[in-house]
């Protein structure tokens, strides 16, 4: 690691916050309740997912501690599937799903298409309201005794053979549904129709197109699983006998309705992950996004295969062997956007002039780890391994490979970058170095050894396991250790950083974006005037004339 | 070593006196499982290497010490064009490779023996065709192909033999079938892989393999008395079915004899093979499953047979190829004997031994 950097700060003694800026300009609690602003509503978006992270985060630290050894010796098995249940829960649809886009995409893309706002500012704030309600509705469900159906809600199991709060938190997740459809809208809507002159489609930030794919699969996909949940609780209540056979319903049909959402929900997670990372890779090497047009469509054909490989889920739950071979070809091509975006960001170092910053060695760690993600998630698309190796901890290593590896690597990779602009203060670097390197290590530590477990045939889900399985999950559980380290490092060091960090200045990494042209913490309006965009996206060579042109002036 | 901790050691060793990769290869299929799964590891490391490589080499080629300007570049079509197709010729070579095995362990050849599983809440029940029962253990034989026919009385849950590299999921209310052929005999494991309440973890067992002669001895001594089949015989004339299906001119339902695997038309004129699903759909469900030429009055007997019960029906009419066992049936007023005929200690697990039980 060189000791160049990018960073260009202004004289930190003369500098300071700029006294008109979004957090500034009212005060009170009521004027963050009230606010229109999205960068306040992501604000709020991000303190909230911070604690259910948190909560999320500290029920897989019982998870592992519970496997730690062979028998269920810290709690019961009852308790255990509550609790995996609850982690799923939480993580997937209170923290990844509105992760980036509700916090980083809310906070940037009106700024990066040159707009005031979203469009639709109150839904905005109704979305983050219906987050919330959802997440009381969830904390509700967990302290009242707890739901033991899994994250995945199969039924019957979920409809007539548990007594535990599904409905509470069906419903919650309902709610969560229509507050991450909400935000999907109101970016479709901005992307299309705010966007400042001279933004044509193809001058937009990769960030805003991956977000708009994201926002495409949110708006089609999510209704499907507020209707699933919906006859789950109408199946529980009024056994109106869709699901459950003895009731001459279809148990299959639930994993299909299901799983139309789930899988796609993995790409909402993911795409603006992929956004995230576009933006860093490019800004640390100074270089043009390698293949704008096929990093953007990319996005666009994960986004459209993604709905047409749900019942790779299902290989072996009966549908017949010639929907498999089906549904086995769609997942493979979805599996070659993906393959293609990272080659992309591979080749944007190529000739670059790169450097190091925390941002940039998250990216880095994301490459890597999502690359592993990506093709385990073959092993599982191909039929014949997926026999073996599905319901077992090798699928739990692939999605925590790609969700954890991959979208929580971009989710910091993002904070850490726009942290200057949201704050107008920089994070400490050399630390926050560090904590990107122990998460990487102790990532691996902790789900590497887990796709030998599953080759092994460890079962997902078990509270109790044979003995010869124990060491792996004793490493397992240690690299959650030195993972749980990492996460929790930022949440200090950022907290530290709103008081101490130093003077950011408008555009501390010299990056391209429209967001970066305006002060830092930005204004209300975002910018003095509408901007005009007269480059390409990622035009190194125009912001470098725009400096030249600023010096000259000054002078 | 003592200057290691001798937990840390203690665990050590144990890790190393288990260490493995992958499972053992207990089937036919698992070898060749093992030849796709260890070139996806290869085509992984290769791509991953790649990936890494190109990283970190152009992190040192062209950090901002050695290189101050960048080189701005639009992209490269050719390049492109390279990491769309290669992957993609790989991601093919997989898909073709493993659909030929997932074909394969999904289509039980015509000569295999077999055996019925049902899952409950929290336990496997198998039922050998020659009357044997087992709670979460699973004897087979070697060097015989096994067709597992899998139902769930009330959940999903699924049949792993991670040894055998097979796996099914057991769903409420209709059967799945799987096939294997065990080749190494031993003790391997057995779980429940579909999470399916509290002790889902419990839901564990054995899967024994035995050499042919193992096998014939463990038959011998672990059968109930009554083959699967006379069960259902049994359960037959007890619920009344002869009643009606009793091959009489003016029956009311019509004969069961050879029923199974023919093609049957339906009132609504639909043709279907007459299958196991079929066979137990058309007992617990029969005024959708309605033969030409009959008329809907067959009671539904949801709730009143258990999947063990429905298994034993099935079982029964499978082995029926002939009018004559009805009529014998019908004979004996209310049940037939305890030992129906001939020896039932030898009733093995073919159909030929089957047949040998019928006078």
């Amino acid at each position: 690691m060189s000791a160049a950097t990018i960073v260009s700060l202004p004289d930190q003694s003369t500098a300071r916050i700029p006294k008109m800026n979004f957090l500034s300009k009212e005060n009170g609690l009521l004027s963050w309740l009230l606010t229109g602003d999205h960068k306040r509503i992501a604000t709020l978006y991000l303190i909230s997912i911070t604690f259910f992270f948190f909560i999320g985060g500290s029920l897989a630290g019982l998870i592992r501690l519970e496997l730690l050894t062979p028998q269920t010796s810290l709690m019961a098995a009852d308790t255990y599937n509550k609790v995996f249940t609850m982690h799923g829960v939480i993580m997937v649809f209170l923290f990844l799903v509105p992760s980036v886009p509700a916090t980083i995409g809310n906070f940037v893309i009106p700024m990066m298409v040159g707009a005031k706002d979203l469009a639709l500012p109150k839904v905005n704030l109704l979305s983050w309201y219906l987050y919330v309600v959802a997440g009381i509705m969830v904390v509700y469900s967990m302290a009242a005794g707890g739901v033991d159906t899994g994250w995945t809600f199969t039924s019957p199991l979920s409809t007539h053979y548990l007594n535990t709060h599904v409905i509470s938190t069906g419903l919650a997740i309902f709610v969560a549904g229509f507050s991450s459809i909400f935000t999907g809208l109101n970016f479709i809507v901005t992307i299309h129709k705010m966007r400042c002159p001279g933004m044509t489609w193809f001058r937009l930030p990769l960030f805003v197109w991956s977000n708009y794919a994201a926002s495409i699969l949110m708006v089609l996909g999510t209704p499907v699983l507020a209707i699933t949940l919906v006859l789950v609780v109408l199946e529980r209540t009024l056994h109106i006998g869709v699901f459950d056979p003895a009731y001459g319903g279809d148990p299959i049909l639930f994993q299909h309705l299901f799983w139309f959402y789930s899988h796609p929900a993995v790409y909402i997670m993911i795409l603006p992950g992929m956004g995230v990372i576009s933006e860093v890779v490019s800004t640390f090497s100074r270089k043009r996004v390698f293949g704008y047009t096929a990093v953007a469509f990319s996005s666009v054909a994960i986004a459209v295969f993604g709905f047409f490989v749900w019942a790779h889920h299902m290989f072996i739950m009966g549908i017949s062997n010639y929907a498999a071979l089906v549904f086995s070809l769609l997942t493979m091509l979805v599996a070659v956007p993906s393959a293609i975006k990272i080659f992309n960001w591979a080749f944007t170092l190529y000739k670059g002039s790169i450097t190091f910053e925390t941002p940039m060695l998250y990216a880095f760690g994301f490459m890597g780890l999502f690359t592993i993600g990506g093709m385990t998630g073959v092993f599982l698309g191909s039929t014949g391994t997926d026999i073996h190796l599905t319901e077992t901890y090798f699928i739990v290593a692939h999605f925590h490979f790609v969700m954890v590896g991959g979208m929580l690597m971009a989710f910091l990779s993002g904070i850490h970058f726009w942290w200057p602009k949201w704050t107008g203060r920089m994070y400490p670097e050399k630390i926050s170095q560090f904590a990107a390197v122990v998460t990487f290590i102790g990532f691996n530590f902790t789900f590497f050894p887990q796709f030998i477990l599953g080759t092994l045939g460890m079962p997902r889900r078990y509270a109790a396991y044979p003995p010869e399985f124990q060491a792996l999950n004793v490493f397992s559980t240690a690299g959650a250790t030195i993972l749980g380290i990492g996460y929790l490092l930022p949440i200090l060091y950022l907290t530290w950083s709103l008081k101490y960090g130093a003077i950011a200045g408008s555009n501390p990494w010299q990056a391209t974006g429209l967001e970066w042209q305006t002060q830092s913490p930005p204004l209300t309006e975002n910018f003095p005037e509408t901007p005009i965009m007269d480059h390409e996206a990622y035009d190194y060579d125009w912001l470098e004339h725009q400096e030249q042109k600023e010096v000259a002036s000054v002078g | 070593m003592d200057h290691i901790s001798p937990v840390l050691w203690q665990f050590l060793q144990k890790w190393l006196t288990h260490f493995a990769l992958f499972p053992p290869e207990a089937s036919k299929i698992a070898p060749e499982m093992d030849a796709l799964y260890f070139f996806m590891v290869l085509v992984s490391l290769v791509g991953l290497t790649l990936v890494v490589l190109l990283i970190v080499g152009f992190s040192i080629l062209y950090s901002k010490t050695r290189h101050p300007k960048a080189v701005q570049i639009e992209g490269s079509t050719i390049l492109e064009a390279t990491w769309t197709i290669i992957p993609l010729g790989l991601f093919l070579i997989m898909f073709v490779w493993g659909a030929l095995l997932y074909f394969r362990i999904y289509t039980p050849p015509a000569n295999a023996m077999n055996i019925y599983v049902v899952g409950k809440q929290w336990m496997w029940k198998v039922e050998h065709p020659g009357g044997q029962h087992e709670i979460n253990a699973l004897h087979v034989p070697t060097g015989r192909p096994i067709q597992l026919t899998l139902i769930s009385q009330d959940v999903f849950h699924s049949f792993s033999i991670p040894a055998f590299r097979v796996k099914r999921e057991a769903i409420p209310g209709r059967y799945t079938t799987v096939w294997f052929e065990a080749t190494t005999p031993g003790t391997y494991h057995l779980f429940c892989t579909q999470y399916c309440g509290t002790n889902h973890s419990q839901m564990i067992g054995d899967v024994v393999v035995m050499t042919p002669d193992d096998f014939k001895k463990w038959l011998e001594g672990s059968t109930s008395g009554n083959s699967l089949a006379q069960d259902g015989e049994r359960l037959f004339a007890s619920l009344s079915c002869n009643a009606c299906h009793n091959t009489r001119p003016d029956s009311r339902g019509p004969s069961l004899a050879n029923v199974y695997d023919s093609r049957l038309t339906l009132s609504t004129g639909e043709i279907i093979t007459a299958d196991d699903a079929y066979l137990r759909q058309a007992i617990l469900n029969p005024s959708q499953h309605i033969t030409q030429g009959y008329a809907p009055i067959m009671p539904t007997y949801q709730g009143q047979v258990s999947e063990e019960g429905v298994i034993a029906l099935v079982e029964y009419i499978k082995n029926l190829d002939s009018d004559y066992r009805v009529q014998q049936t019908l004979n004996t007023t209310d049940l037939v004997p305890e030992n129906p005929g001939a020896k039932p200690a030898t009733a093995g697990p073919t159909p030929a031994a089957q047949k040998e039980v019928k006078p």
